[in-house]
């Protein structure tokens, strides 16, 4: 297998300067990015053992004496590529505000408390079927200081490595029907409606869990594909 | 064909989850035993080659100081092999892994301790300088920005098949230069995001 990772497949993305998310204006590049080829460099990129993490690492309900207050919640997909093969083995890492919308960091102001049972950090490296499951409470939406009555819609934080540094993605997932959409600079920046879909996980009901949790499906989708001829023309 | 998951910013909150012991101040108090999975200490003691250290600082288009920065470095070993399966020359068993990651703090600082790259594998059978990847993420990023840090004392950047690709008059921005402070080797590396200075960052 030998993957490739065409520039085309980053076309959703959004762009670095979105001025309606303030904070783009003065923190993306001005200048014109310089095209290069793929080299071994950027074809690579860190492994991580299933010793990286711990297996409890994946339960941010059980990182503290008690259990957090909120929505228990059950998120868990699949790590795929762009032929829709599994990554195995690769990093999943999440952070979130708890059930409150309160970060455990001292730039979070949000007057909502914090939850001595919850940190809201979790990781897992995939299985042989790029599968991930974590167990979590539902984050709260939060302000923020971007216009005018600015809230976040409720959101997980994820960072995910796959094939090369190339496939690098950090993302967020929402949750579906989220009333906060239309006014979220940071969800808008990616203009096309299906794209902007990607990012919402989809409620599962087959995997709730009767009497305990709701389940939602998030299936993650990095760049990378098998190489065909017309792309080893190219390169 | 899928098509991919979008990227969206890192944000201002990732320090407790991706980066908990690095020296940005996140939580000003109480003991975190959140293991990091990479740090801002790439060194193995198995490792060969010469350590070094990379300080820089990442400055907004204001050149004001971006203190809630996350940077992450991908590197070669000391004999230019990456420790990764593409890459199929023999590699010596050390258990040095060449990524490290690190938060900037309040003045926009960072650095990771590691040990000088090789030369690697580059287009067409030649061989690039030695260089670091950098991937760069932030509030107000809403995707990750690529440089590379390259090292002024090596010959070898002028034949360099991506230093070549980049204009010449912006070339300076890759280069980090030596400062020598007691044994310690310490190549300086400014990431300017925006304005007259810009580094120049990759499409790739």
């Amino acid at each position: 297998m030998t993957l490739v990772f065409p520039k085309g497949s980053l076309s959703a993305f959004p762009k670095h300067l979105t001025p309606d998310y303030r904070s783009t204006v003065k923190r993306s590049p001005s200048k014109p990015l310089v095209v290069v080829p793929h080299t071994l460099s950027e074809l690579t990129g860190p492994v991580y053992g299933h010793d990286a993490v711990q297996e409890s690492d994946a339960d941010l309900t059980k990182q503290h004496n008690g259990e957090p207050l909120g929505e228990r919640i059950i998120v868990h997909g699949h790590v795929l590529d762009e032929d829709k093969r599994p990554v195995p083995d690769t990093l999943v890492e999440i952070w979130q505000a708890n059930a409150c919308g309160r970060y455990v960091h001292n730039v979070d102001q949000h007057p909502a408390p914090l939850d001595p049972n919850f940190t809201g950090a979790g990781r897992i490296i995939t299985d042989k079927k790029g599968y991930y499951r974590f167990i979590t409470v539902k984050p709260g939406a939060y302000p923020w200081g971007n216009h005018h009555n600015a809230w976040r819609p409720n959101h997980i934080h994820f960072s995910v490595f796959g094939h090369s540094f190339l496939s690098r993605l950090v993302t967020q997932m929402y949750f579906p029907g989220d009333y906060l959409f239309p006014f979220d600079p940071i969800f808008n920046s990616v203009t096309d409606e299906k794209a902007r879909q990607r990012m919402v996980s989809k409620f599962d009901l087959e995997n709730t869990i009767p009497d305990w949790a709701l389940c939602f499906r998030f299936d993650i989708v990095l760049r990378g594909h098998e190489a065909t001829p017309r792309d080893a023309d190219k390169h | 064909m899928s098509e991919i998951t979008p990227s969206q910013t890192v944000g201002p909150f990732f320090a407790y989850g991706l980066a908990p012991h690095s020296r940005c101040d996140w939580k000003p108090s109480d003991v975190y035993d959140w293991k990091e999975t990479a740090g801002a200490n790439l060194v193995t003691s198995d490792a060969s080659g010469t350590k070094i250290r990379i300080e820089g600082q990442v400055l907004d288009g204001d050149g004001m100081p971006i203190n809630d920065a996350m940077l992450e470095v991908w590197q070669a070993d000391a004999q230019g092999r990456y420790a990764h399966p593409r890459d199929r020359r023999t590699r010596p068993n050390t258990k040095f892994m060449g990524f490290g990651r690190s938060a900037t703090d309040k003045n926009g600082a960072f650095s990771f301790d590691t040990i000088k790259p090789g030369p690697v594998p580059g287009p067409n059978g030649k061989l690039q300088a030695p260089h670091i990847v950098f991937c760069i993420f932030s509030r107000g990023m809403l995707r990750q920005i690529y440089t590379r840090l390259y090292f002024a004392d090596e010959a070898a950047n002028e034949s360099d098949p991506i230093l070549t690709l980049v204009p010449s008059d912006r070339r300076g921005t890759l280069i980090a230069h030596k400062e020598l402070r007691g044994d310690l080797r310490v190549y300086r590396f400014n990431i300017r995001v925006q304005g007259e200075s810009e580094t120049v960052f990759f499409d790739i």
